[in-house]
């Protein structure tokens, strides 16, 4: 018993980081844009489509594929900030971000399904296949692989945060959007690519997650509604509180599979918002949540 | 309208028509029943899927339970759904109402997913395996004639509610919150009171609606009846007609229902239906966020008052009066929509 906990914090861990850098993405785009994208939950499975059909039909490696899948999703996700959500109104715009995101989340799950069907697939390579035997633990290589490059990217994107100056025209908006716009800010530029880059960073997550779950155009939903849970729970806006969350979450999950139930791990993953939201209003990671609109 | 919509099944005799018809009348009081909460308060629930699923499964469950026959007396359990949605909805709101914004949106989602994810789990709703609830022997050709009143029972109930909440003190301090939640705490409207209160009306319409939709059926199954294309249905009918008005929820649910119906028969491949219903949901937040019946009855007051606004009005006016000739199926959307502006503005 004490091994299999341990071996589910481990696994925990190793898969919490990738949904850090699924989540960060959709804590950003909040941050910058007061949008909440519901339709992260589908990129990501668009992601992992599109390293299944490079990886199927040409044989690209996995990895290898990110070169073309994560700028094929930033393109995607300016594309659909510049046709949709720029549109929208300032009334009431973070409900409409989710009504519209999540039009946008069907449209594309109805493509997927049209493309591929409903047959659950599964990402293939030799590292999904076999396992690194650590200490007593094996563990396939692609949860240590998948780990590090979310780790990489999420550093990439703390670099491109803190050290660029780009990075300080999306604080700046992050903060205070008018007064950013008062210092000679483009923040509709700064809005479109932020949401490219929080969009492509699906493509490497779903990259991952695709190569340890089987998945559909369905699978969508289970993702987001995880998603949410995290930024949420870590405190919109805060892409700190995101990475603790997602890690801390997915320790618990596996943990409570582990001890109780695999049934119930999903179970406790949403309980835990409910039980944070009605102590603490703003999320588990201090900040507060949102700021007046 | 009402007549219309009573007469229309013994007008439309095909089995097909009124299966679409039953579906059709279940989202109209679904989605009024939401815009009674949602609408009036500008707190975007998209989790009233619970409360259907809820209302489905009790009835089912009692129904087992106490071995009731299909017939007549199972439209009996009907009410006791809705008191069961009822009586869910009060911790449910009591968690989520603490919340706002975007962070009560995300709540609603989650505290569903629970719901979902409970019937799938429990044993007394059987998980994935699905509850069979006992079928009626009735003749075929009128089969579905008694759904479809009981139905329409669930439509005009949900609309007097919609309709006495507007105008009642409660709506007032409704609409309060959606302008200025801040403000109108401070003006003394008790408004943690006041949203649970509406949360917990509008959860029964819809729980009755999943009783009727489970009886319809004969089975039910956790992934259909926690369905999360439910809350998003129920939203966009309510946005597409007028989100906040009394006949924009019904004229929604009217005409996007009974296109979903139509679809899903022509064409069986519910993908194609997703990219359609999600495009037509863009385009609706896009062009028409107030909705189509307040830009409408916008757009007829500001024309002169000419013959042709005269004879559209005398139209609307004759099938609110509801007069039993205009059986015509062409006039019938249209006629309904020209009922809707004048329902409408009469809101504005």
């Amino acid at each position: 018993m004490g091994t299999l906990v341990v071996d589910a914090v481990i696994s925990g861990i190793l898969t919490g980081g990738v949904y850090a850098l699924m989540a960060a993405g959709l804590t950003l785009i909040f941050g910058v844009m007061d949008i909440i994208n519901v339709a992260q939950g589908i990129f990501v499975v668009l992601g992992a489509y599109l390293s299944y059909t490079l990886s199927v039909h040409l044989g690209v490696d996995l990895f290898l594929g990110l070169v073309v899948t994560v700028p094929a999703m930033f393109v995607v996700g300016v594309f659909i900030q510049w046709a949709f959500i720029r549109r929208l109104g300032e009334r009431e715009r973070t409900a409409m971000s989710i009504l519209a995101t999540y039009a946008v989340a069907i449209i594309i799950e109805g493509v997927l399904g049209l493309v591929f069907g409903v047959d659950y697939v599964q990402l293939n390579a030799w590292y999904v296949n076999r396992s690194i035997h650590l200490f007593n633990f094996y563990l396939p290589y692609i949860y240590v692989f998948g780990f590090v490059l979310a780790v990489c990217l999420l550093a990439a994107l703390y670099v491109m945060l803190y050290r660029t100056r780009f990075g300080r025209s999306v604080r700046a908006s992050l903060q205070d959007r008018s007064a950013a716009r008062l210092v000679g800010i483009d923040v509709d530029r700064v809005a479109a690519v932020t949401f490219g880059i929080g969009v492509a960073v699906t493509a490497a997550g779903g990259m991952v997650f695709g190569a340890t779950n089987s998945f559909n155009p369905n699978t969508g939903y289970d993702l987001i509604s995880r998603l949410l849970t995290i930024v949420i729970l870590g405190g919109l806006g805060s892409i700190g509180g995101a990475l603790g969350a997602a890690v801390l979450m997915l320790v618990i999950e596996d943990v409570v599979a582990v001890v109780w139930s695999p049934i119930w791990a999903p179970f406790v993953f949403f309980a835990m918002l409910v039980v944070v939201l009605s102590v603490r209003p703003s999320g588990l990671f201090g900040q507060v949540a949102g700021r007046a609109q | 309208m009402l007549a219309a919509l009573a007469i229309f099944p013994l007008v439309f005799t095909n089995p097909t028509v009124t299966t679409i018809a039953v579906f059709t009348l279940l989202f109209m009081a679904s989605a009024t029943a939401w815009n009674g909460f949602a609408g009036y308060s500008g707190y975007i629930a998209l989790g009233h899927a619970a409360f259907f699923g809820t209302g489905a499964y009790v009835l089912a469950i009692v129904a087992q339970r106490l071995d009731v026959p299909g017939g007549s007396l199972m439209f009996a359990l009907v009410p006791l759904a809705g008191l069961g949605a009822a009586v869910v909805a009060v911790p449910f709101g009591l968690i989520a109402l603490r919340t706002r914004r975007h962070t009560f949106v995300v709540i609603t989602i989650a505290v569903f997913f629970i719901f979902q994810l409970l019937a799938f789990n429990l044993s007394i709703t059987q998980g994935s395996s699905g509850i069979q609830v006992a079928s009626p022997n009735w003749a075929a050709s009128t089969y579905n004639n008694p759904y479809y009143y009981v139905a329409l029972g669930i439509v005009v109930f949900a609309t007097v509610i919609s309709w006495g909440l507007r105008r009642s003190v409660l709506g007032l301090q409704l609409l309060a919150i959606r302008d200025d939640e801040d403000r109108a705490r401070g003006l003394g409207v008790p408004v943690g009171r006041a949203k649970l209160i509406a949360f917990v009306i509008s959860a029964v319409p819809v729980g009755m609606c999943g009783a009727v939709y489970a009886y319809f059926l004969g089975q039910i199954f956790p992934q259909f009846a926690f369905n999360p294309l439910f809350d998003l249905s129920v939203a966009l009918m309510s946005l597409f007609g007028g989100i906040g008005t009394l006949a924009g929820p019904l004229v929604g649910a009217l005409l996007l229902e009974s296109l979903q119906q139509y679809f899903t028969i022509q064409f069986s491949n519910g993908d194609l239906y997703l990219v359609i219903y999600g495009a037509l949901f863009l385009a609706v937040l896009l062009w028409l966020p107030r909705g189509v019946l307040p830009t409408l009855g916008d757009l007829i007051r500001r024309l002169p008052k000419s013959g042709a606004t005269g004879n559209s009005a005398n139209a609307a006016v004759t099938t609110l009066s509801g007069n039993p000739e205009d059986g015509d199926p062409q006039a019938g959307p249209l006629a309904v929509a020209g009922g809707g502006v004048v329902g409408s503005r009469r809101e504005y």
